[in-house]
C-alpha cells in the first residue's frame, strides 16, 4: 500500500511557516477554514486572517485591495467556489491588475466524492489557464504541495494552486525540491510519454508497470507547473518517445490536455490521448468509486497507451 | 469631460458629470496625495468603483498634475495611458482597473484592511454608482465592511437616479438607498451631491465616525450642468457631437 497523505493539510501546514518568516503574508478564507485547513494559520496569526464569509467575489476583490497596497495574499476556498463563483473578479482584479494573489483552493475534481456534481471542480484548470498572466500549479502530492506554496510565496504574480479533498498518494520523497514551470520525470521510459497531473500521477506510475510486462516502456511526467507549460518537455518527449498520453481529472477541454496539444500540434505531431473526464459532469460517490466509474484509473491509462502506441 | 468624450467619439459623459463636485471636493480639498509620487505610502486612496466615469477621475487628476491636461484628448484612442474604462497599470494615480460594476468596495476594503495591519492613518474613499448597487457584490462587500469595523473606509453613492436603459426606479428600485445601508450596519448621512459645503460636512462627519464605515448617499444630476444632458439617458454611454460639445461648453463657461 501506498503511503498517502492530505495536500490541503500540507497547505495549512506550509501557511504557517511561511506566516512566520513573512508578517506581510495576509490570508483569506470563504468560511471554509476548517476544510481548507487555513485555520492553522488563523490561529496562529489571527490578525493577518480575515474570513469573508460566504463570498468569495467579496473575497477575490478584498485580496486584490490587499495585495494592490503590498501585502501578499493567499485567498482559499472550494475549488468549485474559487473558480466558477467568482470568474469575473478574478479576470478584472487579479489578471488585468496583475496583483500577488495566490488562489490556493481544495477540494477540486470528481475526488470531493460524496457531495456530487455541484460540488465536483472539473473546469477549473480552463478558466484559470485561459486568464493572462496567471501561473497554474497543480501538486502531485502533499510533499509538493508544501513546496510549491512556498515557492508561489516567493513569486509575484496571481497564482491559482489546485489541492484535493481526500488524502493522495505519496509520489515524491521528503527533500524533493519543486521548480516552478518544469515537468517532473518520475520514471524514464522510451516508447510513450503519459503526463499526468494531481491524483492521476500516481495512477500513471500504476498503469506504467503493469504496460512494463507487456514490454511498453512508459516514461511518466509529473506535469505541476500547467501554466506556463513545460514546453521545451513537451517538445522532447513528443520527438523522444513518439507518443503522448495526457491524464488529468478534469472536462476534456482546456486543462492539460488541450495545453499539451496545443504545443505539439503546432511544432512536433505526433499521436495523443487522453484520459479524461469527458464532457459530462459525475453523480454522488465515493472518490474511488467515482474514478472507476469516470475511466480515471489505471486501467484507463495503460489502454489509452495501447492505442497511442499502435499509431505511431 | 465633454471635450474629452467629445474628441473620443464614445465615452459616458452623463455619470461622470453627475459625480465631477465629489471629486473635486475630495482631490482639491480633503484628500492628501502627492501628484509627484503617486505611490506615495500614506496617500488617502480614491477608487472610482463606476469606472465608466472615467473622466471625471482623469479630469482631476490631470488638474492635480499627475500627467499634462494635453493628455486629456488622447481618452480611449490607442497607445493612450487614458483607457475608456480605468486602468491602475497604466494611468498615475489610478489607484484600480475597473469596468466591470461592483468590485471596486471590495478592493476598498481590501485597502483599508491593509491600512490597518500597517498601522497607517490613510483613508480610503470608494465611488459607487447608484445602479452599480443592484449588483449583489456591492452587498457582500457592504456587510464584510460592517464586520471589519472598516471606520477608515468611506463609500459615496453617486445616486443620479439614472441607469443605461432608464430610471433606476422603474428598472430595479434601490429606495429607500439609506435603510438598507443602515441595516447592512453603515453611518449613513444623505446630501445634495452638488454642494460643495454639504460634501465638505458629510466627509468630515465620515472621519470623525467610530467604529462602522461611512456611506454618503450623493442626490446627483446626471448630465449635471449641461441643460441638454441632465437627466437624459442618451448621455449615460453616449458621447456629445463636436456641436454638442460647443453649446455645452458654452453653458458651462
Amino acid at each position: 500500500m501506498t503511503a498517502e497523505a492530505s495536500t490541503r493539510e500540507a497547505y495549512g501546514n506550509a501557511l504557517v511557516e511561511l506566516g512566520k518568516r513573512d508578517p506581510n503574508i495576509v490570508v483569506l478564507d470563504a468560511d471554509l477554514s476548517p476544510s481548507t485547513m487555513t485555520h492553522f494559520f488563523a490561529e496562529a496569526f489571527p490578525d493577518r486572517f480575515f474570513d469573508c464569509g460566504l463570498e468569495e467575489q467579496n473575497m477575490i476583490g478584498i485580496a486584490a485591495g490587499l495585495a494592490a497596497s503590498g501585502k501578499t495574499v493567499f485567498a482559499s476556498s472550494f475549488a468549485i467556489f474559487a473558480s466558477c463563483r467568482c470568474f469575473d473578479q478574478l479576470r478584472m482584479c487579479l489578471s488585468q491588475m496583475e496583483l500577488n494573489v495566490k488562489v490556493v483552493a481544495s477540494h477540486s475534481g470528481i475526488t470531493v466524492g460524496e457531495d456530487g456534481g455541484s460540488h465536483h471542480a472539473v473546469e477549473d484548470l480552463a478558466l484559470y489557464c485561459s486568464l493572462p498572466g496567471f501561473t497554474v500549479v497543480v501538486p502531485s502530492d502533499a510533499v509538493e504541495t508544501a513546496e510549491a506554496v512556498k515557492v508561489a510565496a516567493s513569486t509575484p504574480g496571481p497564482f491559482y494552486v489546485r489541492l484535493s479533498r481526500p488524502r493522495t498518494p505519496l509520489v515524491h520523497s521528503e527533500g524533493y525540491h519543486f521548480t516552478l514551470g518544469k515537468a517532473v520525470v518520475l520514471r524514464p521510459g522510451k516508447d510513450v510519454t503519459i503526463m499526468a497531473i494531481g491524483v492521476m500521477v500516481a495512477k500513471a506510475l500504476e498503469a506504467a508497470k503493469v504496460l512494463a510486462k507487456e514490454k511498453i516502456d512508459c516514461q511518466v511526467a509529473s506535469m505541476p507547473t500547467v501554466k506556463p507549460l513545460d514546453e521545451g518537455f513537451v517538445l522532447q518527449a513528443a520527438s523522444d518517445t513518439g507518443s503522448i498520453v495526457v491524464a488529468e481529472e478534469h472536462l476534456a477541454h482546456g486543462g492539460l490536455g488541450s495545453r499539451v496539444a496545443q504545443v505539439v500540434a503546432r511544432e512536433k505531431p505526433v499521436p495523443m490521448c487522453f484520459v479524461n473526464l469527458g464532457d459530462r459532469y459525475a453523480l454522488s460517490g465515493k472518490p474511488e468509486e467515482l474514478l472507476q466509474t469516470c475511466g480515471l484509473t489505471a486501467d484507463s491509462i495503460a489502454a489509452a497507451v495501447r492505442v497511442v502506441v499502435q499509431r505511431k | 469631460m465633454i471635450t474629452m468624450t467629445a474628441a473620443a467619439g464614445s465615452g459616458h459623459p452623463g455619470g461622470s458629470l453627475s459625480a465631477a463636485d465629489i471629486v473635486a471636493a475630495l482631490y482639491f480639498k480633503v484628500m492628501r496625495h502627492d501628484p509627484a509620487n503617486p505611490q506615495w505610502e500614506d496617500r488617502d486612496r480614491f477608487i472610482l468603483s463606476k469606472g465608466h466615469s472615467a473622466p471625471v477621475l482623469y479630469a482631476a487628476l490631470a488638474e492635480s498634475g499627475y500627467f499634462p491636461t494635453e493628455q486629456l484628448s488622447t481618452l480611449r484612442k490607442p497607445g493612450s495611458c487614458l483607457q475608456g474604462h480605468t486602468d491602475r497599470n497604466l494611468t498615475p494615480g489610478v489607484e484600480m482597473t475597473a469596468g466591470s460594476l461592483g468590485m471596486g468596495l471590495s478592493f476598498g476594503i481590501g485597502v483599508a484592511l491593509a491600512a490597518r495591519l500597517d498601522h497607517r492613518g490613510y483613508r480610503t474613499y470608494v465611488l459607487l454608482g447608484d445602479g452599480e448597487c443592484q449588483e449583489g457584490q456591492t452587498w457582500e462587500a457592504a456587510l464584510s465592511a460592517a464586520q471589519f469595523k472598516l471606520d477608515n473606509l468611506t463609500a459615496i453613492v453617486d445616486y443620479n437616479e439614472m441607469q443605461l436603459s432608464g430610471w433606476t426606479r422603474e428598472i430595479m428600485n434601490l429606495d429607500p438607498l439609506d435603510k438598507k445601508w443602515q441595516a447592512f450596519g453603515w453611518h449613513t448621512t444623505d446630501i445634495n451631491g452638488h454642494d460643495c459645503d454639504q460634501i465638505l460636512a458629510a466627509l468630515q462627519e465620515a472621519r470623525s465616525t467610530r467604529g462602522k464605515p461611512t456611506v454618503i448617499i450623493a442626490h446627483t444630476v446626471k448630465g449635471k450642468g449641461v441643460s441638454f444632458m441632465e437627466n437624459n439617458v442618451r448621455f449615460h454611454g453616449k458621447a456629445p457631437t463636436p456641436e454638442e460639445a460647443e453649446r455645452a461648453l458654452r453653458e458651462l463657461s
